[in-house]
């Protein structure tokens, strides 16, 4: 088969244990055509970066619950730009405080998700983020 | 920047990059294959397939632990079927690979099936020389057993493992001698676990099946094969045969190892290494030829006239090998 797919590796860092949500938006983005490349809980950043790279992903959508995300999040940022991977649109979803936010984004994350995020959402951001055009409906 | 040069230089961006190349079959890709096909046919490919869940990946993970004391390189193409439905994939295998992550020597991709059953072996045959060229020496493809295009890839490659779990039970019927006949070593993985007896006695009947001429007996207690010994090295066939493993644990995979070198040692004494390699150079050549020549057909034959060769199939007045013979010889009128 010829054609590009967009590329998302869905990683959970830190050392919350659970990763319902995480499931769900893998599925989410595969039922919307994505090649989704799962890696399970407790990555470290630099077990996310090593991923994405080998991966080649276009999107890197981090799940973070246990509050550790504004040490996470800048680290995992920092390792792309150092490995070539600029490029690659950060997502994150968890349990984020609206003051943290405009923060994440600053640091270059695309998107921030919390709890009642619908999953249609996330499939038209990432869309949008990698190919540049709002698709239609 | 030339990925290419980059990649060959050990380059990992480069790397992965150029297997999205490859993988997406630009004409990017094409002209790196082109360029690395010199540098391939040095890698030992080895197949790891089996039903989901056995432990396929948690193998894989092992495998390469221990290929990597012995200061090999280790690619690892993990393959997950395509949804048929929405054309996209959640590819899971690196969940039980984290052992691997930091280590310079190993390289993981995962590549999705993307739903071409013919295709698949080809494109994943593209992947495997990528990795082949650039210099790893160990390539591990993962493929989930279950159709034809799984049993194609296995076909790639010099070493196929056939990975079976007890707790099946009467299911074991649904191992299918197609699977067995592709096994050069059948891994019973999760021996930790009840019911390893009665597969393993159920592998070994089927396994007898699969090669009549190779009679399994219990010595001993043990299983073994007979009728072998008298016959020289160089003429001996090669058995299959059950290691029993416990991947979360690391246990049988030296025996495994032993088992794989002495399967690559086996194939290459007796020439089976390069009738294989020439068997997929052969197939894959073969694959490209009946590409191109599609091509050049449709591009010669008018859309229009094809169609009216078509409509008189329709009515019956000419039969589909008329049809043939005529677009083939040009009388398209
Ligand atoms: N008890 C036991 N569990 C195992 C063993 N090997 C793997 N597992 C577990 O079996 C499950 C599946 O293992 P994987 O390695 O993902 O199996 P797989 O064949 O790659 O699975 P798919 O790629 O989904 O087809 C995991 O929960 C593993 O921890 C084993 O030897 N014993
Ligand atoms: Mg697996």
């Amino acid at each position: 088969m010829t054609g590009k797919k967009i590329r998302v590796l869905v990683a959970k860092p830190g050392l919350d244990g659970h990763d319902r949500g995480a499931k769900v938006v893998a599925r989410a983005l595969r039922d919307a055509g994505m090649e989704v490349i799962y890696t399970g809980l407790r990555q470290t950043p630099e077990m996310i970066a090593e991923a994405a790279l080998q991966e080649d992903v276009d999107v890197v959508g981090l799940s973070i619950l246990s509050g550790a995300h504004m040490a996470l999040v800048p680290r995992v940022l920092e390792l792309l730009r150092a490995n070539g991977q600029g490029h690659v649109k950060v997502f994150v979803g968890g349990i984020i405080p609206d003051e943290d936010v405009p923060r994440l984004k600053e640091l270059g994350v695309y998107a921030v998700y919390g709890p009642g995020t619908s999953t249609e959402q996330i499939v038209r951001d990432i869309r949008e983020a990698v190919e540049g055009v709002v698709p239609q409906a | 920047m030339d990925l290419v040069h980059s990649a060959l230089q050990g380059d990992r961006l480069a790397l992965a990059r150029l297997l999205t190349q490859v993988e997406n079959e630009t004409d990017e890709g094409r002209a790196a294959l082109i360029r690395l096909f010199p540098q391939t046919g040095r890698a030992h490919w080895i197949g790891v397939t089996g039903a989901p869940g056995t432990g396929k990946s948690s193998l894989v993970n092992q495998l390469t632990l221990h290929y990597r004391r012995e200061g090999r390189q280790v690619a690892v193409l993990a393959v997950d079927p395509s949804s048929p439905f929405s054309g996209g994939a959640i590819l899971g295998d690196r969940v039980r690979m984290r052992d691997l992550a930091g280590d310079p020597g190993v390289f993981i991709r995962s590549m999705a099936s993307r739903g071409s059953l013919g295709g698949l072996a080809q494109a994943t045959a593209a992947m495997a020389q990528v990795f082949d060229a650039v210099g790893y020496d160990i390539l591990l493809i993962e493929t989930v057993g279950a159709g034809q295009g799984e049993v194609d890839i296995a076909r790639l490659a010099h070493t196929t493992l056939v990975v079976e779990a007890p707790g099946l039970g009467d299911d074991i019927q649904a191992i299918k001698a197609g699977i067995l006949e592709i096994a050069d070593i059948l891994v019973l993985n999760k021996a930790d676990r009840p019911g390893v007896e009665s597969t393993e006695r159920a592998l070994h009947s089927m396994l007898s099946l699969a090669h009549p001429t190779r009679r399994v007996v219990r010595h001993h207690g043990r299983w073994e094969t007979v009728n072998e010994a008298a016959l020289p090295t160089s003429e001996q066939m090669w058995i299959p045969p059950i290691q029993r493993t416990v991947a979360t644990e690391g246990k049988g995979i030296v025996e495994l190892i032993g088992h794989i070198a002495a399967h690559a040692e086996h194939l290459r004494r007796s020439g089976e290494w390069a009738a294989r390699e020439r068997a997929r150079l052969r197939s894959e050549v073969e694959a490209l030829l009946q590409k191109a020549l599609m091509a050049r057909f449709r591009a010669a034959v008018p859309q229009a006239k094809f169609e009216a060769v078509l409509q008189r199939v329709h009515e019956r007045s000419l039969s589909p090998w008329e049809a043939v013979q005529l677009l083939v010889d040009g009388r398209w009128g």
